[in-house]
């Protein structure tokens, strides 16, 4: 077991080498001087040259890369252009609200579709069989922010159940009031994914010897389906779970915008559009790296659940 | 056990792909795009781009059918000229994703020894979750529609180049590439005139799959801010301008959500269809 963790840690060392080298020509991909864009068009050259020594960028782009990745290691990520604040100062404020509304998305997302993918495996051709089809097929069509948009519409606007926006902690009823909608957007494109998937690996896994071998021994049906069914079809449900984990953290860039929530993915557009290298840099570095990790994570999971995957 | 080969005299291509009611589905939304964005100036009704006062935030009507938005253009007319917007947003990124992914993918199948270096470079770049190299790229460029084509263009190219890849590693060791290779054939030759009509199913259908794609994350890129500007009559652009006034005029978002919807459902179905009528293992009897 450690050595397979071992040797997943280790590949995933140059795929990280090549997010910091990507994000760190995020900079230098700017047409342009990026000296002449931060200190503005009107700047007079002493000013232009003076940002240019302050962001190290009349040295060879080598050395700029080593001083990059020297600072980054240390947690220093620079300081905003706009507010002169430490970049991973912001970086640390907006993340746990990206984390909250990804994890409270991912648990809303298990709850509701795999029991609804179990469902319709187990009583195929039912109504809610039909209905997750209809489902997947609408869920892979219609982008994030039209869900974001009509839930908004109903259940704020409309019926006035829930409020517009704003963020608050989740130990208070207000912040998981503030929460829902987001979630169930963020959710939204997983949620008929998962369902499926769990309905294609529960009707392999119903057909094996091993459930009709419990059934045989005159086993309680839910037993059946939960303990020995289930647990084998848990495997492919793991992967999408994991891989989607890092996708709902893109996709809560769009669901914050909605929602106006305070996360790591406003930010980030935000600091696109005022021109904020240092944080878009930083986010972009931030995120990247968090997927790559739960990628990691999902690996070892997977190991645990289906001892198969170490030996290989 | 039946020979999984493809018979002589089998339905045609054409045949089979309106077997299938995903690809009859698809097709026809397909085509129906291509006539508005050749139409759009005899179908729009208004000039989408001129805005009038009076007219502002009017629910669908005679006269506006999907009513007007807070400047008081026509939203059909923005509709029927956001159709030439998306489909050239589509056929640009992944052309991007095409030109770049297939050579890459032909490299990376084709020689052993650009396998790993093409793969590695690829697994860096699907080290972003969707959307979120898109968005670093814009981050670089600058928000505009043509970045935003660029960055949904560079996004899409890891899965034209694992297709691709995987495509060539199976056809590499048939005998006709071997025949090809005794007989002295340039490389070059060999991977356009005998590798690449050989996988070109798998391209054609990653192909169609991804103009659904990259027309959805462009829509989302523009929602934000990062893509179209106003007043570019882009669809996703529309939302972005119309969820300020979603609790007066819903429609203004409406609309334009229900074209992204269609549209991106007729290029997924279209895909679908083709996937099932190239695939030859699933129409021989």
């Amino acid at each position: 077991m450690g050595s397979y963790i071992a040797r997943r840690l280790l590949l995933a060392v140059p795929v990280l080498f090549g997010v910091s080298v990507l994000v760190f020509l995020i900079l230098h991909l700017t047409p342009g001087n990026p000296a002449l864009v931060i200190a503005g068009p009107d700047a007079p050259p002493n000013v232009v040259r003076d940002v240019e020594r302050s962001l190290g960028l009349d040295q060879p782009l080598y050395i700029q890369y080593g001083r990059y990745l020297a600072r980054i290691v240390r947690g220093d990520f620079g300081r905003s252009i706009q507010s002169r604040e430490p970049v991973v100062d912001r970086l640390l404020a907006t993340f746990p609200v990206t984390l909250t509304l990804a994890v409270v998305g991912v648990v809303w997302t298990i709850v509701v579709s795999v029991p609804m993918g179990i469902v319709a495996a187990y009583r195929r051709n039912s109504v809610v069989d039909l209905a997750s089809i209809v489902v997947v097929l609408t869920g892979s069509a219609v982008p994030v922010f039209a869900v974001g948009l009509i839930l908004l519409w109903i259940f704020a606007i409309l019926l006035r159940w829930l409020p517009l926006g704003g963020y608050a902690s989740l130990a208070t009823v207000d912040g998981w009031r503030d929460i829902a909608l987001p979630a169930i957007t963020v959710g939204s494109g997983t949620m008929a994914l998962l369902a499926r998937l769990t309905r294609s690996s529960m009707l392999e896994s119903l057909n094996q010897e091993y459930v009709r071998t419990a059934r045989a021994k005159g086993m309680h049906e839910l037993r059946v389906v939960v303990r020995h069914a289930f647990r084998n079809a848990l495997l492919p449900v793991i992967t999408i779970v994991g891989l989607q984990f890092g996708f709902l953290l893109s996709g809560a860039v769009v669901t914050e915008t909605i929602f106006s929530l305070p996360g790591m993915g406003r930010l980030l557009v935000d600091a696109i559009l005022s021109r904020d290298f240092p944080i878009v840099q930083g986010a972009v570095l931030f995120l990247a790296v968090t997927f790559v990790l739960t990628n990691l994570l999902v690996d070892v999971v997977y190991a645990v659940v289906d001892p198969r995957v170490r030996y290989q | 056990m039946p020979a999984r080969t493809r018979t002589p005299g089998g339905p045609t291509l054409a045949r089979r792909l309106w077997r299938s009611w995903q690809a009859r589905i698809g097709g026809t939304i397909v085509v129906g795009l291509v006539l508005i964005v050749l139409l759009a100036p005899t179908l729009a009704p208004y000039d989408p781009l001129h805005p009038s006062v009076l007219d502002r935030f009017q629910g669908p009507s005679r006269a506006h059918w999907f009513g007007t938005d807070d400047l008081g253009r026509d939203i059909l007319s923005r509709i029927v000229y956001g159709s030439r917007v998306s489909l050239r947003i589509g056929v640009i990124a992944v052309g991007i994703a095409f030109a770049a992914g297939v050579s890459l993918g032909l490299l990376a199948g084709f020689y052993r020894r650009l396998d790993n270096p093409i793969m590695r470079t690829i697994d860096v770049l699907l080290a972003f979750p969707g959307l979120l190299l898109a968005i670093a790229i814009l981050g670089a460029l600058g928000p505009s529609l043509t970045n935003a084509m660029i960055a949904v263009g560079i996004t899409t190219v890891p899965s034209f180049v694992r297709i691709t890849r995987s495509a060539v590693l199976r056809v590499r060791s048939q005998e006709y590439v071997e025949a090809s290779r005794a007989l002295g054939v340039r490389d070059g030759r060999i991977l356009i005139r005998h590798v690449l009509p050989n996988i070109s199913p798998e391209i054609i259908v990653t192909t169609t799959l991804s103009m659904a794609n990259t027309i959805l994350a462009a829509s989302v890129l523009s929602f934000l801010g990062l893509g179209a500007q106003p007043p570019t009559p882009e669809w996703g652009a529309m939302v972005f301008v119309a969820k300020n006034y979603l609790g007066l005029a819903p429609h203004t978002a409406l609309f334009p959500i229900l074209a992204i919807f269609v549209t991106v459902l007729g290029f997924n179905f279209l895909g679908d269809g083709l996937r099932d009528a190239l695939d030859p293992r699933l129409y021989q009897r």
